[in-house]
């Protein structure tokens, strides 16, 4: 069970990420984003709750909607801000978009877009760590829709086969784009994969951050101990559109308003408030802080200036200096 | 009449070869309900139903192979790319199994691969690729990429009707861009046959998809310079239209190539070997290539500006090779 302290952290994760992405999408409102913006709405919890369960030395690999991880990982909300404004001050000095970014020092690595791309890279980072005999473990993500590509499955297999301590997280959030899970796949019980792949397998409320929390805990513990890797389906929702430019009309109105019952950041706060763990007081004091971190990342981000053009050029090969 | 878009002109020319032949269906993510990432599959479930538009799950390898095996039965599949970025996880389907079929076993795969490509949209590394040379480079495939409404009408219902495997690339940028009277009646542009879009007599620029507007452009200015240029549209990588070419350069005597792909191993080195195989006599100069930078493509506004070829860097090639 995690302290008070460590509650608090979760609250703060939480709120940033979700006041953080209000933002980015007030900032797409007004046209100065450039491209789409993909928010993880919803979906903060899965995130959150698997990221914050990290060591030091572990490593993560982030898909669009887990702001969340990144954060917890050490980015900064400049940096998101940064990405989607495509300025030079941004990780990827404008050079890829949105949350396409990494850090080898903050054991993060970047995302391609082509989905299931990552499973194979994270066994391999996972292998890797076997090799070298640490105690790491690679984390990363999946949608519903990811995991009916071919890296999905030659990348849990071949993880599977070498036993290397991938936590691997099913994010069902019940869509990919317009395309319901009933045409994904015939047997939407993702979690069953594990058992089809010879690993450990679990199933968990995606919109529950400390039953997340403690899903990971446990699927991390047992990469570590050299048991192979861990899949968990983390079943939520996605509430908004595929992107911002999409109104998800194709959504049924009333599976969103069941899912909004079920909002993550609701339901933790009304968590701490009944279990007398976060007064009104420590409350403020956490939102304010946010919203004035926020604020602030949008300044900086806005005033980072765009890349000059020839910045294009080189940095594709290693260079000596 | 209003003028079609580029992309009302993709959507008709499916539309119609789905009315005329039964055998003709699309597959890929997205292309049902939602009508596809960019519309160009729009009201084609309500019309043909869901045997015939056919939302996949996102298995690029296994939309295209499908489509290979159903083409197989006699039926003539469309198989989209939600964006042709995604082309390279059916990789080894189309190189491979489509590619070679024909000539190893004398079954042909009669099917279509189409899909947004190109930049100029501040898409980023894996939204704006023109993934064409990988699959110029494979013997057994067609490429096309149509840059005018009347073409990409034209061309898909081609490559629809072709007994070969074509990749169709649909620039995006052009989706909305460019428009145009269209014929009432059915007609298609051959594959493998390139237009003279503006006739010249000092020099020649072959190009091809939003690169035919970015020569046309430099053709106007060049004019008041004295200098004529004409401007190529290749509508067909693989095969290329060497007639045309060559016909061209023997007029000319002076060529230029001008592509948004990068630089090694684009088009534009092909075209040149050619050239100077068959027509090395004619030239009067060194035959030059603009292209984007040989990098991935970059997301932030200025550096994709700066990656891909603009006008003033037509007009300084063109000067050049004016000079000689
Ligand atoms: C290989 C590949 N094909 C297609 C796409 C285009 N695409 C981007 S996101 C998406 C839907 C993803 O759905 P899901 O995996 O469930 O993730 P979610 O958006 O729900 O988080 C699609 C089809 C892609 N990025 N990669
Ligand atoms: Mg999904």
């Amino acid at each position: 069970m995690p302290t008070k302290t460590q509650l608090h952290e979760l609250y703060y994760w939480m709120q940033l990420t979700r006041i953080l992405e209000e933002k980015l999408v007030a900032l797409y409102r007004t046209g100065k984003v450039v491209g789409g913006v993909y928010t993880g709405r919803g979906q903060e919890a899965i995130a959150i709750g698997t990221a914050y369960a990290l060591e030091k030395d572990d490593l993560l690999a982030p898909m669009i909607r887990n702001l969340g991880s990144l954060l917890v990982r050490g980015f900064c909300p400049e940096d998101a801000l940064a990405q989607y404004l495509a300025r030079a001050t941004s990780p990827t000095r404008g050079r890829d978009c949105n949350l396409h970014m990494g850090d080898l020092g903050k054991g993060v690595i970047a995302p391609i877009s082509m989905l299931g791309a990552l499973i194979p890279v994270m066994a391999g980072a996972a292998l890797a760590v076997k090799i070298q005999k640490k105690r790491s473990v690679a984390l990363t993500y999946i949608g519903d829709g990811g995991t009916s590509t071919t890296d999905f499955h030659e990348g849990l297999n071949f993880a599977a086969v070498r036993k290397v301590p991938l936590v691997l997280v099913i994010e069902n959030n019940g869509w990919a784009y317009s395309t319901p899970v009933a045409r994904q796949t015939a047997n939407p019980e993702f979690v069953i994969r594990a058992q089809a792949y010879g690993v450990a397998g679990f199933q968990v409320d995606g919109n529950d951050v400390l039953a997340v929390y403690e899903a990971a805990c446990k699927a991390m513990d047992h990469a570590r101990q050299g048991n192979g890797p861990v899949l968990i389906e983390a079943k939520t929702m996605r509430m908004r559109g595929h992107a911002e430019h999409d109104d998800a009309w194709y959504v049924p109105r009333d599976e969103i308003e069941h899912w909004k019952t079920r909002d993550p950041v609701d339901r933790f706060e009304r968590y701490l408030r009944e279990t007398g763990s976060m007064s009104e007081e420590e409350r403020n004091t956490i939102l304010r802080r946010i919203n004035g971190e926020v604020d602030r990342a949008a300044e900086l981000a806005e005033q980072g200036p765009l890349p000059s053009g020839e910045d294009a050029a080189g940095g594709v090969y290693h260079e000596t200096t | 009449m209003s003028p079609t878009t580029y992309l009302e002109a993709i959507r008709q020319g499916i539309w119609e070869e789905m009315e005329r032949d039964e055998r003709v269906f699309i597959l890929g993510e997205d292309v049902g309900i939602y009508g596809g990432a960019f519309k160009v599959t729009e009201g084609m479930l309500e019309r043909f139903g869901a045997h015939r538009v056919i939302d996949t799950p996102i298995s690029e390898s296994a939309i295209v192979g499908a489509a290979i095996g159903a083409a197989y039965m006699g039926l003539r599949p469309i198989a989209e790319m939600q964006f042709i970025d995604f082309i390279s996880c059916a990789f080894d389907q189309i190189t491979n199994f489509a590619a070679k079929s024909r000539y190893r076993w004398g079954a042909g795969v009669p099917m279509v691969i189409r899909g947004p490509s190109g930049g100029g949209v501040h898409g980023g590394p894996f939204h704006s690729q023109n993934p064409e040379m990988y699959f110029v480079h494979t013997p057994g495939l067609k490429v096309v990429a149509p840059s005018t409404a009347y073409d990409a009408k034209g061309l898909i219902k081609a490559a629809i009707r072709d007994e070969d495997p074509v990749i169709y690339l649909e620039h995006k940028f052009l989706y909305r861009r460019v428009k145009e009277e269209l014929p009432q009646d059915d007609y298609t542009v051959p594959i493998g046959k390139a237009v003279i879009r503006r006739p010249g007599r000092d020099l020649v620029v072959l190009t091809y998809g939003a690169m035919v507007y970015i020569a046309m452009e430099a053709a106007s200015e060049l004019v008041k310079e004295g200098i004529d240029l004409e401007v190529i549209d290749l509508r067909s990588l693989l095969p290329l239209d060497k007639e045309t070419i060559l016909e061209s350069v023997r007029r000319n005597n002076k060529v230029f190539v001008l592509h948004e792909d990068t630089r090694t191993g684009g088009i534009a080195g092909e075209i040149a070997a050619v050239i100077c195989e068959e027509a090395f006599e004619y030239l009067d100069g060194p035959v030059l290539r603009v292209t984007a930078l040989d990098t991935p493509v970059p997301y932030s506004p200025p550096l994709e500006e700066f990656f891909l070829p603009k006008v003033p860097d037509v007009l300084k090639t063109a000067r050049m090779l004016a000079s000689y």
